[in-house]
C-alpha cells in the first residue's frame, strides 16, 4: 500500500510556529484557551487547536503533557473549566459525548469504548440505534436489528476490514486488534466532520496498524479532519500534515514534517528546545528533560 | 458476501458447551427446571397435577414480580436490597388509603405505583447523584422503607374484607382446563412480556446492558448512563408497586408481616436465572425460570415431606452452583 499524500493539502506548509495550511480555509474545529484543573493540578493551561478539513493533525507530547485530557475536552468526556470550541465557525457547547457526536466528531479512545458483552453490530450502532419503520418503531420503539446488522456489515466491508466477519459476534470474543478495528470502524463510519484517534495503533500488529493508517488517509481524502494522538514518531511523520506539540498542559508549538525534523520536534516536545515566533527551533535554557524513545 | 465464522478457540465438547451457555444463558436454568420437575414428579404423584402446578405459580407470583425489578438493576451491575421493603411500604400505604380512608381502589393502585416510583427515585438519587454503591444505598433505604411502613401503618394490618375490591382483584381466580390461575399470575406474565420486550427489543434495553457491561465505555459512546441508571431504579420501584398489589391479593390483607424474605428471594431468582451479578449479562426469561425453580424446589421438597430447613439448604446449594456456573462461563469467553 503506497502512501497517499494529498497534493493540495499542505503544499506550502507555512514554517511559522502557528503554521496554517494554505488556501485560507476556515478551520473545522477551533479550540481556544481550553483549561482544566483537577484541584491544584493544572492539566491544561489554555490550549488552542485548529483543525482544517482534509488534514491529519498529529497531537504529540510526553506523558502527562495533557494530550488525552485535551481531546477529552473536545469530545465531551471531560468538561473544560474555561475555553471555547467552534465547529465550522459555530461555537458549540460540548458537555457530554453525545454533543460531540451530534457535531460530527467521532472518537476512538485509547481505552476502547466498547461494550464487551454486546455484538459488533450493536456496538457500532450504540447510542444511534435504528428503529423499525411505522408503528413498531414509533410506538413500540422496536429496534430494527436486521437493518443494523446489514448496515454494519456494509460499513465494515466498505472500510475493507477483513478481520471482522461475523457481525453478530460478541466483542469480548474478539482479539485486541479486532476490537480496535470495531472502534475505528464506528468512528470512521459515523464521523461526518472530524475523527479523533487516541493511540489507535498502540495495541496493533504491523499489518493492522497499516490498515488503520490507510483508513486515516481515506478520511483525509474525504475531506474530514483527523486528529491523531500517537507516540509513534515514525507514524506521525509519515502521515501527519501538521504536528501540534503539547508540553506541560500547553501548546508548545505547531510544526510540519516538511519543515522540521524529527529530532527538532522531539527537542521541543521534551523542552530541550522551543519554537520562536517564526517557527525556528532554538535550544532552550531549560535543561533537557531526558531523551524519549 | 462471505460471512464465515471466525475459528472459535477451543473445540472440545466442554468448551463448546461453555460457548453455547454463553450465547444462550437461559438454557441452564431451563434444564434445571425440567430436571427438577421430572424428579419431583417421579417422587410424588401430586407434584405434576394441575392443581399443584397452579399453586406453585401463585406462590411464586410476588417474588417473580420483584425479581423483574431486581433483574433490571442487576443488569446495570447494581443490586437492590430494598425491593421487598418498597413493596411492603407500598402495600401498607395502599391498605391505609383503600381501607380505613376508603379511597377508590383504582386511584389507590395508581398512587401505590407512584409511591413505588418515588421510592425507586430515592435509590436512583443516592446511586446516581450521591454516587453511593448500590449495595450501601439500598441497604440504607431498605431500613428507611421498612420503618416508614411501620410508622405510617402503626404496625396494623388491614384485612382484605375492609379493602376496596380492586385492591384484592389480583386474587381473582379463573380456570383454564384443570389449571386455576389468578389475575395476579396474569399480571406477572404481562410484566414479564412488557419488560422482556423493552430489554431485548428497544434501544433502552441495549443501553441498560451497555451501562452494566462497562459504564465508562457506555458513557463515552454517547449513552446517557446516569439517565439510564435512574430509569432502571425508578422502573424497579414501580414494579415493586405492582408486586405490592399482587401481595395484597395473595395474602388477602395489607400486612407488614408478609414477605420478609422477599428481598433475598428476588436476588436468588435473578442469580439462579443466569443473570450475572457483574452486570450486562442475562435474560429476563431466565429470571422467571429462576423464580419457578425456587418455587418448584420448595413445593416439591415439601410434598416429599422434607423439612423446610432442608428446602433452604437446597436453595443455598442452587445459588452457589448458579454463580459458579456463571463464573465458569465468563472465564471461558473473556480471555483473548
Amino acid at each position: 500500500m503506497t502512501l497517499q499524500t494529498d497534493p493540495t493539502t499542505m503544499a506550502s506548509a507555512a514554517a511559522s510556529g502557528a503554521s496554517t495550511p494554505a488556501g485560507g480555509r476556515a478551520p473545522l474545529i477551533e479550540a481556544r484557551g481550553i483549561a482544566k484543573a483537577y484541584g491544584a493540578v493544572v492539566a491544561l493551561d489554555g490550549v488552542d487547536l485548529d483543525l482544517y478539513p482534509g488534514e491529519v493533525l498529529a497531537l504529540i507530547g510526553d506523558n502527562g503533557a495533557g494530550k488525552s485530557t485535551f481531546i477529552k475536552c473536545l469530545t465531551g468526556a471531560v468538561i473544560p473549566d474555561t475555553g471555547t470550541i467552534k465547529v465550522d465557525g459555530q461555537e458549540v457547547r460540548i458537555r457530554r459525548p453525545q454533543d460531540a457526536r451530534d457535531a460530527g466528531i467521532e472518537t476512538v479512545y485509547q481505552q476502547l469504548s466498547l461494550s464487551p458483552a454486546l455484538d459488533i453490530a450493536t456496538n457500532l450502532f450504540l447510542g444511534r440505534e435504528i428503529r423499525r419503520p411505522g408503528f413498531r418503531g414509533s410506538v413500540l420503539r422496536m429496534l430494527d436489528v436486521p437493518a443494523m446488522r446489514r448496515e454494519a456489515r456494509e460499513k465494515v466491508q466498505d472500510l475493507g476490514i477483513t478481520t471482522l466477519q461475523d457481525i453478530t459476534q460478541a466483542v469480548e470474543t474478539l482479539s485486541g486488534g479486532q476490537r480496535q478495528a470495531v472502534a475505528v470502524a464506528r468512528a470512521v463510519a459515523f464521523g461526518s466532520k472530524a475523527v479523533i484517534l487516541d493511540e489507535p495503533t498502540a495495541a496493533l500488529g504491523v499489518r493492522e496498524s497499516r490498515h488503520v493508517m490507510d483508513m486515516v488517509t481515506q478520511l483525509r481524502a474525504r475531506g474530514l479532519g483527523v486528529i491523531l494522538i500517537s507516540h509513534d514518531m515514525q507514524n506521525v511523520f509519515e502521515h501527519a500534515d501538521r504536528i501540534q506539540i503539547m508540553r506541560l498542559g500547553r501548546r508548545a508549538g505547531v510544526v510540519s514534517p516538511r519543515t522540521h525534523t524529527m529530532q527538532q520536534t522531539i527537542a521541543v516536545m521534551t523542552g530541550a528546545a522551543t519554537l520562536d515566533a517564526d517557527g525556528r527551533v532554538v535550544p532552550s535554557d531549560e535543561a533537557p528533560s531526558g531523551a524519549t524513545s | 458476501m462471505t460471512v464465515t465464522h471466525l475459528e472459535r478457540r477451543g473445540s472440545t465438547p466442554l468448551e463448546r458447551l461453555q460457548l453455547l451457555l454463553h450465547r444462550r444463558p437461559t438454557i441452564s436454568p431451563l434444564v434445571v427446571l425440567i430436571v427438577a420437575s421430572a424428579v419431583f414428579g417421579l417422587a410424588s404423584d401430586r407434584f405434576l397435577q394441575p392443581s399443584n402446578l397452579s399453586l406453585i405459580l401463585q406462590q411464586v407470583a410476588v417474588i417473580a414480580l420483584l425479581a423483574v425489578g431486581q433483574t433490571i438493576i442487576v443488569l446495570t451491575a447494581g443490586i437492590d436490597l430494598s425491593v421487598g421493603a418498597m413493596m411492603i411500604l407500598v402495600a401498607l400505604v395502599m391498605g391505609a388509603f383503600g381501607g380505613p380512608l376508603g379511597w377508590n381502589g383504582i386511584v389507590v393502585v395508581l398512587l401505590g405505583l407512584m409511591l413505588g416510583g418515588l421510592a425507586g427515585g430515592l435509590n436512583a438519587f443516592l446511586v446516581v447523584r450521591i454516587r453511593l454503591p448500590p449495595f450501601i444505598a439500598t441497604l440504607g433505604t431498605l431500613n428507611i422503607f421498612v420503618a416508614l411502613a411501620l410508622i405510617l401503618s402503626g404496625g396494623r394490618s388491614t384485612p382484605g374484607t375492609d379493602l376496596d375490591p380492586f385492591l384484592t382483584w389480583t386474587a381473582t381466580a379463573f380456570a383454564i382446563g384443570d389449571f386455576r390461575l389468578t389475575m395476579g399470575v396474569v399480571l406477572v406474565l404481562l410484566v414479564y412480556l412488557v419488560v422482556g420486550f423493552a430489554l431485548s427489543q428497544t434501544a433502552w434495553g441495549r443501553h441498560i446492558y451497555a451501562t452494566g457491561d462497562d459504564e465508562p465505555a457506555a458513557h463515552l459512546t454517547g449513552i446517557r448512563t446516569r439517565r439510564v441508571l435512574t430509569s432502571a431504579y425508578v422502573l424497579a420501584g414501580v414494579i415493586c408497586g405492582l408486586a405490592a398489589w399482587a401481595l395484597i391479593g395473595r395474602v388477602g390483607a395489607a400486612t407488614p408481616n408478609s414477605a420478609v424474605d422477599a428481598n433475598l428471594d428476588s436476588i436468588t431468582a435473578v442469580v439462579i436465572g443466569g443473570t450475572s451479578l457483574f452486570g450486562g449479562r442475562g435474560r429476563l426469561a431466565g429470571t422467571l425460570l429462576g423464580a419457578l425453580i425456587v418455587g418448584v424446589f420448595r413445593n416439591g421438597l415439601a410434598l416429599m415431606r422434607v423439612d423446610v430447613i432442608y428446602q433452604t439448604l437446597a436453595i443455598g446449594v442452587l445459588i452457589l452452583l448458579a454463580v459458579s456456573l456463571d463464573q465458569w462461563i465468563r472465564k471461558g469467553r473473556s480471555a483473548s
